[in-house]
């Protein structure tokens, strides 16, 4: 599904990323893990499409379509969707107007009918309940006064309206507490499915106890230094990142 | 001694050069200004003596004056001379035959618009056929007004058939000698709008001047007047959603308001006249006077204003307060995108008791727009627990254009109440992305954040205007970024 080959790239003229390799399939889960500034964020905003990172050389495959070429409306009417580690919030317009808005850009991209406001409440009531949302949220403005633990939340409630196929969710566990990363984390485990993927960028382990990951990568000063599966993730939270890279080195 | 001063007094003092006869079988006259065209003016349109002279007293109080140069605009000096005041109407032969016959650009802007085939070939100035004769439909609407006793008119209509209200109000609320624009306007005029809502009636209908298509035709300088006798209520559209080409490029008109005791006038606007090019070539000038005066205890005048259109727009539409528990409002949404340059806003002046007043300003400034709010709000010395809140609230798109603020506060009451609130925000990368990584295309992004960003503003406008004004706002917003 996703295909990162040797990509290196950064901002301002400071390279971030030196040489990446990452290969997703449909129906996995992937942790990227790494310390503060080793490009986990970076190599999020890249896939999602954010423009103010110079990409200077490598390839990004998506469904056998050269990634790096799409407008970042393009990626998400394609599939991508990218939970935000600081959700933006868009004075005066309603959560539900910007959801159903974003809903039926995509539809229509992909040629499918547009669904009305009456049949977007229909829809989107259950997703609700799946996040443990209240009905007085939807009329809020997107993200305007809304707790951090509420922000994150409503991310994942986008994620389950918008249905994507690959899901990268930027450090969605921070800020949460525990009662919050369980409510959040069960909506990402509901939505997993055979035919789409998730990569979760975090620093700690703690989600990942509940969204259990197939692979797990550990990402140090733009490189990925090493690759395992779930155990890699607890050794690296009894040991600490030091350890870890010192062993790879 | 300013050179303009000295411009006007020369052409005050001196003879007029041109031999100008007064032929009334012409139906214009040539461009400059004198004794000679305010009569010919006034004799063309069958006034009384008294509006004659009202007229003529206007133009040399106007000659006395100095154009004013406070606001934050630029543009180059306007000949006065160079303009034609008088060309009745065309009549519907001279315009154009169909819609093939009409600039191109302008249908794509009414299908932008979502507007009507036969509504685009009234706007369009197309000579429409009887089907859609909008003589016949501005009757019938005529008709059911005049079973409530309100009047509804042209102002020309109004002198002929009400002299005695146009005499009574006329320059009441603006003087003739207000400012240089409602002077010039006051001398001047051709045409306009004039409503009267009887005591105790409720207008059954919004006023609009899309009924009266030929009012919407009568040149630059427009007067209107509109009063709301006691315990009345009207609410009055005012403007065409669609682009007006004018050949002429200064537009002064003068609207005034009169709500008596416990009378509720609502304006509402939707300005779009042509905003000139990306390089600043073309469009309109646009000085205008409004003001409202609630000269009754408990009366309430609500301004609404969405300005999207001219080149430059110098306009503050106005309560006075007078009456006791009187009430001003001023929702406005003003956009300069190109190179178009806006100074607007609002004055409310307390004069009653307990009297209470709202400004709400959203200003947006995109690719070199240029946008200022200026606001007064002066609390006189008897207007005692008088409350006024003020918010405005600024949103650039792009790097090169600008917002700017003057807020004015007189307060000469201690049990006055004032509150002002203001904010500049940049539509961010980030904002624009979040949009975008949800699916929405950068385009509608923009219009999405914009009209979030209005929305207190849309609150307030009759539904089927917010409609249109939202729309106005995207095609308006169009190639503004990227």
């Amino acid at each position: 599904m996703l295909e990162i080959r040797n990509l290196k790239a950064g901002i301002d003229g400071k390279t971030i990323l030196k040489g990446i390799d990452l290969t997703v399939n449909a129906g996995e889960v992937h942790a990227i893990m790494g310390p503060n500034g080793s490009g986990k964020s970076t190599l999020a905003q890249i896939i999602a499409g954010r423009e103010q990172f110079e990409v200077s050389s490598g390839s990004v495959k998506y469904d056998e379509k050269d990634l790096l070429e799409l407008a970042p409306e393009e990626r998400a009417c394609a599939g991508i969707f990218m939970a935000f580690q600081y959700p933006v919030e868009i004075p005066g317009v309603s959560n539900s107007y910007f959801l159903r808005s974003a809903l039926n850009s995509q539809r229509r991209a992909r040629g499918e009918q547009e669904l009305d406001a009456f049949e977007f409440l229909t829809f989107i009531q259950e997703r609700m309940a799946l996040l443990n949302l209240h009905e007085e949220l939807l009329n809020r403005p997107v993200n305007e006064g809304f707790s951090g633990g509420e922000k994150k939340r409503n991310e994942i409630f986008q994620m389950a309206v918008l249905e994507p196929q690959l899901a990268v969710l930027d450090e969605t566990d921070s800020g949460l507490d525990i009662d919050a990363l369980r409510v959040v984390a069960s909506g990402i485990n509901s939505l997993r499915r055979e035919d789409n993927a998730t990569i979760v960028v975090t620093h700690y382990q703690r989600l990942l106890n509940y969204v259990v990951p197939d692979f797990v990568h550990v990402l140090v000063n733009g490189r990925i230094v090493r690759s395992g599966d779930r155990q890699l993730a607890l050794d690296l939270e009894e040991q600490g990142y030091d350890h870890v890279v010192a062993q790879a080195a | 001694m300013n050179s303009e001063t000295e411009m006007l007094r020369e052409y005050a003092e001196r003879d007029y050069q041109f031999g100008f006869v007064t032929d009334v079988e012409t139906d214009a006259v040539p461009a400059g200004l004198s004794e000679d065209v305010i009569r010919f003016i006034s004799k063309r349109k069958r006034e009384p003596k008294w509006l004659t002279t009202w007229r003529l007293e206007a133009y040399r109080h106007w000659l006395t004056m100095e154009e004013p140069h406070w606001a934050n605009i630029e543009y180059d000096p306007i000949n006065y001379q160079d303009i034609v005041y008088y060309s009745a109407p065309k009549s519907s032969a001279d315009g154009p035959k169909s819609l093939d016959d009409v600039d191109p650009e302008l249908i794509a802007t009414y299908e932008k618009l979502g507007i009507p085939l036969h509504e685009r070939e009234k706007l369009a100035g197309v000579a429409v056929d009887a089907v859609f004769d909008s003589v016949s439909v501005a009757t019938t609407f005529k008709d059911q007004l005049a079973a409530q006793g309100i009047i509804f008119c042209s102002f020309s209509e109004a002198v002929q058939e009400h002299p005695e209200l146009v005499r009574k109000y006329l320059g009441s609320v603006v003087p003739r000698s207000d400012n240089f624009f409602a002077a010039l306007n006051s001398a001047v005029f051709t045409d306009g709008s004039f409503a009267y809502i009887p005591k105790g009636v409720q207008c059954p209908l919004e006023l609009s001047t899309y009924f009266r298509i030929n009012a919407a035709k009568t040149g630059q300088f427009e007067r209107t007047l509109l009063i709301a006798d006691k315990d009345s209520c009207v609410s009055y559209l005012e403007g065409c959603t669609a682009p007006m080409r004018d050949e002429n490029q200064l537009h002064a008109a003068v609207v005034e308001l009169v709500a008596l005791d416990d009378a509720n006038i609502k304006y509402s606007t939707v300005q779009n006249w042509y905003p000139g090019n990306e390089d600043g070539v073309g469009g309109i000038f646009n000085f205008v006077t409004k003001r409202g005066a609630c000269r009754g205890s408990n009366s309430k005048i609500s301004w609404t204003q969405v300005e999207t259109g001219s080149a430059i727009t110098w306009k503050y539409p106005s309560c006075i307060l007078q009456g006791d528990n009187s009430i001003g409002e001023f929702y406005s949404i003003a956009l300069s995108a190109k190179r178009q340059q806006a100074d607007t806003g609002t004055k409310m002046v307390h004069i009653g008791r307990n009297t209470r007043s709202t400004i709400i300003s959203k200003g947006i400034s995109a690719q070199r727009g240029q946008n200022s709010y200026r606001g007064q709000v002066k609390i006189l010395k008897k207007a005692e627990g008088a409350r006024n809140y003020s918010q405005c609230d600024s949103l650039l798109i792009g790097e090169q254009c600008g917002a700017h603020t003057f807020p004015c506060l007189d307060v000469q009451n201690s049990s006055a109440h004032v509150e002002h609130e203001a904010s500049t925000s940049r539509i961010g990368e980030d904002q624009l992305f979040y949009c975008q990584q949800r699916g929405i295309s950068l385009e509608d992004s923009i219009n999405l954040i914009v009209n979030g960003f209005c929305k207190e503003v849309f609150r307030e406008l009759p539904m089927e205007f917010a409609v249109e004004a939202q729309k106005l706002l995207e095609v308006s917003l169009e190639g503004s970024v990227g």
